[in-house]
């Protein structure tokens, strides 16, 4: 792994070739390891060790960015002659922002330890170890599993010519598993820093669990149904707003969000925060130009109160018509290294549980009369970008719910759901816990009971 | 660069392995983009590796680095023995590799203009005159330009002896306008939706694609949309134009042919196959005119599939999948081929770069054009009622790839063979087989278009790839349209 202090040297190097204004560089990657397996068997078993130093200058307000993962002179040399040459050429931006001081990342801010030895240290006999504990789960039900098991250990850094230094590195522990019987399936899913909390035979019992559940699937007419949709499939779905939640998606006019902040467009049970200090989330503190990230309300109580921001969107919403219509507006440490062309947004994602109202699914269940309980959804694609109205299909284990219990297994449908009207009917929520998905990033959400939840056909399975 | 594999497989053969092979990739990329008059992207991008693949104790071990040293790649060479050797304590069966010659060849696909070669500054004025052009137009409130280039060279060895080198090019560019008013944002891009068109060229693709005489009336149709009815929703006759038909094969025929889903192994994440092994010869896929191509040779034409040896040394090939709508093949690998009676892979297995497994990919998957003379304007005026979709907006597929939804981002209604009013929101849905078999027309070569999609994403850790698809302007009869917005209010 490379240490704090061997990217202060590799950044002493790429300045004695750098003649710009201002340098900076992203040196990130990791070691990662992903064990695969299908029909019981492990099918494919990889491991890779891949950094890259990433520079940008700024010259005569103009900046470009050239990467390479070589670590050698000439490599440097040639990657910090490429972003200039690339940068001489363009016009100026008069947006361009100078990089940030050593204050934009103030190293007594809070901190966020997220490296574990014990998951940097797994080995692939641990992992195929974990996969086993799956396998025989599926054995002992007489079922086929397919799957992963996953670790890494990954770093990210940032320095710049005015001094910023911010170093960041975490652990990843992570299994899926599919549980698969004639006509039906069960999956689940987990990611950790800590691979001691990774428990592959229990996710492994669950998603056979709902595999042996929905055997002999009935079809329903498509139709608005009340859903229970756990926290997986939440994430999935709410994924998609994210991407607008930053302020050059309303400068672009982009943003579902246009028009819209201010106003009350969820349900009253619906707050949403971004934070990367909550204990359960992961990621690192700090943005694509080393500014700190703060925790950020983005929704009260169904109001969409605040935006994120990177330092030059900030500045530009400040002279924009938007500037008293948006809420609080400043850098909130939600860029996306410069250059690029989406801005900034919000990836720690938290959506509060009720306060002491919060139900398990298995509430939700006893207290619905006649609904659809969803474990995964699939294949989601934005339809409407302003009305936020999505397709996709369910996947591995959806339910009928009636007179408050789980009927039978459903054969799978697709959906055509605007997220705005979703979550502006949702009628109970579990604990928010820390979920994965495969549509989007991992979140700390709840799962959520749903009415008139619009499914519009039915699939052969 | 032979020197560097030489230290993989010789710790490789030391340890007595089934089978081994190094791949050593120098990739580099530029990316240029603009959004609303001012860059907003400028990158290179570079990157140099070793992946090691080594088949022991009848299971798969992969490990790559970039540490090139001697020490470094014997120890990815060491460390993807282990791997394979920890595979191999959970199995059912082993691996078993369909025999293959050893190849000694060097490879360079078509490239006229070196991309790389032209000034940085002559790719920005291309895309400011387009974004000039897309801006004129009032209504426009985002307008986005691009401009990619990758240059990827691999060197391939294996145990048997192959040592073959291949250089490609790719070239890619697009642009898209976009307008918000109202409740509705609206957008029209050229010449496909998501990053443009994309082929196995140099520069001269850019200059056959006529970006900038396009953008004008791109701008009008993005902004017009706001004024144009929502698509009807009802059963109708639909016309696809070739860029839509290229996804609509990706999606339900290319994904479906993966044999490696079909036998399960993606069943995690990208899910499965409804095309089990049974359907192999005894299933009617699409209608007698329908014939498909899994095709990654030269004679194809420049697709993102296009290469002489796939990533595991099996020289190109073209695969019939569809012939007069009979089902008739699957891609397939070395470690699949068996399982379906065939004594040698189809040649599909492709890895996104030195540090990612080959895996099988869809090459160029394309629909052969009819073999009669047909322009789309005598698609069009043959065609009672009925609805022509244009260029991708969404698309939805279930994890058999069975039940799709698409939808596009323009569309016109068709009246008496001639098009008619504009229609937007324009959405599709169906069962494959069923959509497939409702096909009545295609156009003729003429009309057939390479695309290129280069986000394909597959596998875990997931590998983008890029993949080619043939299409001409196709109708398809009774076809479910404007399911999408139903009960959306």
């Amino acid at each position: 792994m490379l240490s704090k202090q061997r990217t202060f040297e590799i950044f002493d190097r790429v300045r004695k070739y750098s003649k710009a204004d201002e340098t900076e560089l992203i040196v990130s990657g990791a070691k990662s390891s992903l064990t695969r397996f299908a029909n019981n068997t492990i099918t494919q078993n990889v491991s890779e060790e891949n950094y890259v130093l990433s520079v940008r200058v700024n010259l005569d307000g103009k900046t470009a960015r050239a990467t390479t993962n070589k670590f050698d002179d000439d490599s440097i040399r040639r990657v910090v002659e490429s972003a200039t040459a690339l940068a001489k050429v363009q016009e100026p931006d008069p947006d361009l922002q100078p990089v940030p001081d050593r204050s934009a990342f103030d190293p007594t801010g809070p901190v966020v330890a997220r490296t574990y030895f014990e998951t940097a240290s797994i080995d692939a006999r641990q992992r195929a170890q974990g996969v086993a504990q799956m396998v025989n789960v599926a054995k002992k039900h007489n079922l086929t599993t397919a799957g992963t098991y996953a670790t890494s250990e990954s770093v990210e850094a940032i320095l710049n010519s005015k001094g910023l230094n911010a170093y960041h590195t975490q652990t990843s522990a992570e299994a899926s598993v599919t549980m698969i019987a004639d006509d039906s399936s069960g999956w689940q899913k987990a990611n950790y820093p800590d691979v001691r909390l990774l428990d592959p035979q229990r996710l492994g019992e669950v998603a056979a669990e709902k595999a042996l559940a929905s055997k002999h699937p009935r079809e329903l007419p498509p139709g608005k149904y009340t859903v229970i949709l756990e926290p997986a499939a939440v994430l999935d779905l709410v994924g998609f707003m994210f991407w607008d939640w930053g302020g050059q998606a309303i400068l672009d006019e982009r943003s579902f969000l246009n028009n819209r902040i201010g106003k009350k467009l969820f349900g009253e049970n619906i707050s949403i925060n971004d934070d990367v200090y909550h204990p359960l989330q992961t990621g690192c503190p700090f943005d694509g130009e080393g500014v700190r990230r703060k925790r950020v309300p983005l929704v009260e109580n169904g109001v969409v109160k605040r935006l994120v921001y990177a330092r030059s969107t900030a500045e530009k919403v400040r002279q924009s018509e938007y500037v008293d219509k948006v809420g609080p507006v400043e850098p909130t440490g939600h860029g996306f290294p410069i250059p690029n062309e989406i801005g900034e947004m919000p990836a720690n994602i938290v959506i509060a549980s009720p306060a002491d109202k919060a139900q398990t699914v298995d509430q939700m269940v006893a207290s619905t009369e006649r609904g659809i309980l969803v474990t995964r959804l699939w294949y989601i694609r934005e339809v409407d970008p302003y009305e936020k109205l999505l397709t996709g299909m369910t996947r591995d284990g959806t339910f009928l719910v009636e007179n408050g219990a789980l009927k039978h297994g459903l054969l799978n449908f697709r959906f055509n759901q605007s997220l705005i009207h979703m979550l502006c009917n949702v009628e109970a929520m579990s604990e928010a816990v820390r979920a994965s998905g495969e549509e989007s990033f991992d979140m700390v959400v709840p799962a959520m009971k749903v009415r008139d939840f619009n499914f519009t056909e039915v699939t052969k399975f | 660069m032979k020197e560097l594999a030489s230290w993989a497989l010789n710790v490789c053969n030391a340890s007595g392995v089934q089978y081994a092979e190094a791949r050593v990739v120098d990739e580099r990329q530029r990316a240029l983009a603009t959004k609303n008059g001012k860059i907003g992207t400028a990158s290179d991008a570079e990157s140099l590796g070793i992946g090691i693949r080594v088949l022991a104790d009848g299971a798969w071990g992969f490990a790559a680095t970039e540490d090139l040293t001697q020490i470094g790649v014997e120890t990815a060479a060491a460390r993807a023995l282990e791997i394979a050797r920890a595979s191999a304590t959970v199995k059912e069966q082993d691996v078993h590799l369909a025999p293959e010659k050893s190849y000694v060849d060097d490879w360079t696909s078509e490239c006229k203009v070196d991309p790389f070669s032209i000034s940085i500054e002559q790719n920005l004025d291309l895309l400011m005159k387009i974004d000039a052009e897309l801006r004129a137009v009032e209504g426009v409130t985002l307008a986005e330009t691009n401009l990619n280039f990758r240059r990827y060279e691999q060197w391939f060895y294996n145990t048997e002896g192959s040592d073959i080198h291949q250089l490609i090019h790719q070239t890619g560019a697009g642009y898209a306008a976009y307008s918000f008013a109202g409740s509705e944002i609206q957008k029209r891009s050229y010449p496909n939706s998501f990053g443009g068109q994309w082929q196995n060229k140099g520069y001269e693709l850019i200059e056959e694609l006529k970006l900038v005489e396009n953008a004008r009336q791109i701008a009008e149709q993005a902004v017009a949309l706001h004024k144009a009815d929502q698509c009807p929703e009802g059963r109708f006759d639909i016309i696809l134009d070739s860029s839509q038909l290229g996804l609509q094969i990706h999606e339900s025929v290319g994904h479906p042919i993966e044999l490696d889903r079909v036998l399960g192994m993606e069943a995690n994440f990208a899910g499965t196959s409804f095309l089990t092994l049974d359907k192999l010869n005894h299933l009617k896929y699409g209608s007698d005119i329908v014939n498909v191509v899994a095709d990654a040779t030269e004679s194809h034409g420049p697709g993102l599939g296009t290469f002489k040896y796939d990533d595991e040394g099996v020289p190109a090939q073209c695969t019939p999948i569809i012939k007069d709508g009979q089902f008739r093949g699957y891609l397939s690998s070395r470690d699949t081929a068996h399982m379906i009676g065939l004594s040698r892979s189809g040649g599909t297995m492709r890895a996104e770069g030195w540090n990612r497994v080959p895996m099988i990919r869809m090459t160029n998957i394309s629909i052969l054009p009819g073999e009669k003379p047909l322009t789309l304007e005598q698609l069009i005026a043959s065609t009672d009622r009925g609805i022509f979709f244009k260029t991708n907006r969404s698309w939805s597929i279930d994890d058999k790839r069975y039940n799709f939804q698409f939808g596009t981002e323009i569309g016109w209604e068709i009246k008496g063979g001639e098009l008619t009013r504009m229609l937007k929101n324009p959405s599709y849905s169906g069962i494959t087989t069923e959509f497939w078999n409702s096909m009545d027309a295609i156009c003729s070569r003429d009309q057939w278009t390479l695309w290129g999609t280069p986000n394909c994403g597959k596998g875990q850790p997931q590998q983008v790839m890029g993949t080619g698809h043939g299409a001409s302007p196709a109708r398809f009869r009774g076809v479910k349209v404007g399911t999408a917005y139903k009960g959306a209010e």
